[in-house]
């Protein structure tokens, strides 16, 4: 059979490539442009070559971000991840109960960030916060203002108050798509409890589950918003990530220079690592 | 195996049950032999699959009990009944092997490690999937896994029935005939109690010894293949079983003689109808012969299929089907007989023996 080649079709691409080219391409480009450029204003640019990007990589000020924001990573799926699925299983399957707990479930995610940051600010300070108050009233010592520990603990427990209900939706919608012949044949086949998960459940989670722990991984890793409402990035450094470092660094210091290579710096470690989840996770399959 | 006893068992999916109509499943009473091959049969929604998830203990009936061997299992487990259910969609464990899907029920049992590969590794001979085992049960096709299914059934030596619910409505047309005669021939090997739901009138009638005919939450018939021909017991069978069905005319018994319309038919026996009860009368189309003698029709319509030749055609203001041979002629102003032997009469859609 003759094909025709018709090269009008890459008019129909179009659209999408100026949308993606205006939304994403020219700015990552712009940030390319500074990072490689030195300037001392008045649009006066000069060649600096890879200078920032190393600047960047041997300061210890990225390095310790850096860290910060994979223990904080791994911290939020850890906690996520098997709380968002215990609760999955646990919701109910039909009757009244569904509706009631999808909206309980999904009311986090409809505030905004800086209202979540706003409302954890409050509650937790120890003057007026409901939370501060009363752990200082049980006799806790408890300032997230000044107490490193304490602000991580604010921030992960907001962390996984705000966003657990993602996981679980994804987990219950993968868990309801599951016929009820799989539970009735592990019944006559006599599973127990922990194999109906193992062997039934889990594997039919893991197409959303990758989806949750890639969304929730990039999420955590990005985090900005809410330690910077609550804590600002400190007290200290002990709460800065590398977005809020970032942001520093551009809007507070204005090195655009610097602020640009870590920025393509982060970019690329996000891209890395996500990649790397999803390769892992989705390898199994292959072999399969 | 076992004999399966359903002892007056009605089932009701809403609360409190009032009238007949409230029941999903009116009323069964029946007794179904050890190493019997049963089908039920019977449209969507007449009961069928609450009947069998009753057998199996995933549901447990309003009313009734069911023994198994004489032993009530109304209110065990199904897990307790040990029984076997090979479902409409075949249902295997994604992420493991072959094997380890036909060794889980055993392992689950905790059966020691010798014993689940002696019996698995037969297993696999007997499904055909000796060189599969080590593969991931994902992969196959559908055929294949439900195989598995089965296989997984029948590697616990032990079960007290298998149940099968319409498991072929996933599998391709050829593939059907060769699991179904694969299933035909490990029934005969094996002797468990087979039960097997299906729609398929082909499926049930070339499977089973015992076809079970259901209709509107209630048995209508349980028989052989030849006597739900023969003689349907209810006119629902034979319209249900058959292809074209049943031809079945409201009719009035005289005696010895049944009157559709104007013709008068002689019987060789005389039905006992009562007085108030709504009279019909069936006849197979194969046992209609068409010629130039008999009563008058007027045929509408030929269809050729193949080796016979269904007509179409009025008879007396009723529209019925008669079978003829491909070769036989159909004359410009036709007529037919009925074979006598063959004529059923319906008391209120009920039949009317010849004994009575």
């Amino acid at each position: 059979m003759q094909k025709t080649w018709n090269n009008k079709a890459w008019f129909l691409v179009l659209p999408v490539l100026v949308l993606v080219a205006f939304s994403a391409v020219i700015p990552l480009m712009t940030v390319v442009n500074y990072s490689v450029q030195d300037t001392f204003g008045n649009n006066e640019f000069f060649w600096a070559g890879t200078d920032w990007f190393l600047e960047i990589l041997h300061s210890d000020r990225f390095w310790e971000a850096l860290q910060r924001n994979l223990f904080f990573s791994f911290v939020i799926l850890a906690l996520q991840i098997p709380l968002g699925i215990f609760i999955a299983l646990n919701m109910p399957k039909s009757g009244i109960g569904v509706p009631v707990c999808l909206v309980l479930m999904a009311l986090p995610l409809l505030i905004p960030w800086n209202v979540v940051g706003t409302i954890w600010q409050v509650f937790g300070r120890v003057d007026i916060g409901l939370l501060g108050y009363t752990l200082r009233a049980l006799g806790v010592d408890y300032n997230y203002v000044r107490d490193p520990l304490d602000a991580w603990i604010t921030i992960i427990v907001m962390d996984v108050w705000h966003w657990t209900s993602l996981v679980v939706l994804l987990c219950y919608a993968g868990l309801v798509s599951i016929p009820d012949a799989y539970y009735q044949a592990a019944k006559i086949d006599g599973a127990s409890r922990w194999s109906v998960f193992r062997y039934i459940q889990l594997p039919k989670m893991k197409r959303v589950l990758l989806i949750a722990v890639l969304l929730r991984f990039m999420d955590s890793f990005m985090i900005y918003t809410e330690p910077f409402v609550v804590t600002g990035g400190g007290p200290g450094n002990s709460t800065t990530f590398l977005s809020i470092d970032l942001v520093k660094m551009a809007v507070g210091q204005f090195d655009l220079g610097p602020a640009a290579a870590m920025s393509i710096i982060y970019f690329l470690i996000i891209l890395l690592l996500s990649w790397i989840f999803y390769t892992v996770m989705t390898s199994s399959d292959a072999n399969g | 195996m076992a004999r399966i006893t359903l002892d007056h068992i009605r089932h009701a999916y809403g609360p409190a049950p009032k009238s007949p109509k409230d029941y999903a499943l009116r009323e069964v009473h029946h007794e179904w032999n050890d190493g019997g091959a049963y089908a039920l049969l019977g449209p969507s929604g007449c009961g069928k699959t609450t009947l069998l998830n009753i057998i199996s203990g995933l549901l447990q009936p309003s009313e009734g009990r069911i023994l198994f061997d004489g032993k009530d299992v109304t209110y065990l487990s199904t897990q307790a009944r040990n029984i076997a259910q090979v479902f409409q969609f075949p249902v295997i464990y994604d992420t493991m092997t072959v094997y380890d899907n036909l060794a889980f029920p055993l392992r689950n049992r905790a059966v020691p490690e010798a014993e689940v590969d002696r019996r698995v590794r037969e297993m696999l001979e007997i499904i055909d999937l000796s060189g599969w085992s080590k593969r991931k049960a994902q992969g196959l096709t559908a055929d294949q896994k439900q195989k598995i299914s089965l296989g997984r059934g029948l590697v616990r030596n032990d079960v007290n029935a298998i149940l099968f619910d319409e498991p072929l409505t996933v599998i391709d047309p050829h593939m059907k005939w060769v699991l179904r005669s694969q299933l035909k021939r490990l029934h005969k090997q094996f002797g468990f109690t087979m039960v097997y739901v299906t729609h398929d009138q082909t499926e049930a009638l070339t499977f089973a010894d015992k076809v079970v005919v259901m209709y509107d939450g209630q048995i209508v018939q349980i028989g052989t293949p030849a006597e739900l021909f023969e003689r349907p017991t209810h006119t629902f069978v034979g319209y249900f079983i058959g292809s074209p069905g049943m031809n079945v005319m409201p009719a009035r018994v005289e005696g010895s003689a049944v009157v559709v319309g104007g013709e008068r038919i002689a019987l060789d026996y005389s039905p006992q109808i009562g007085a108030g009860d709504r009279a019909e009368l069936g006849i197979r189309p194969e046992f209609i012969r068409i010629g130039r003698e008999g009563m008058p029709v007027a045929v509408n319509r030929i269809e050729d299929i193949g080796r016979r030749r269904i007509v179409r055609a009025d008879f007396q203001g009723q529209r019925i089907a008669i079978v003829a041979s491909e070769d036989a002629e159909i004359p410009a102003e036709p007529r037919i007989t009925f074979d006598p032997a063959a004529i059923n009469i319906y008391a209120n859609s009920w039949r009317v023996g010849r004994e009575a």
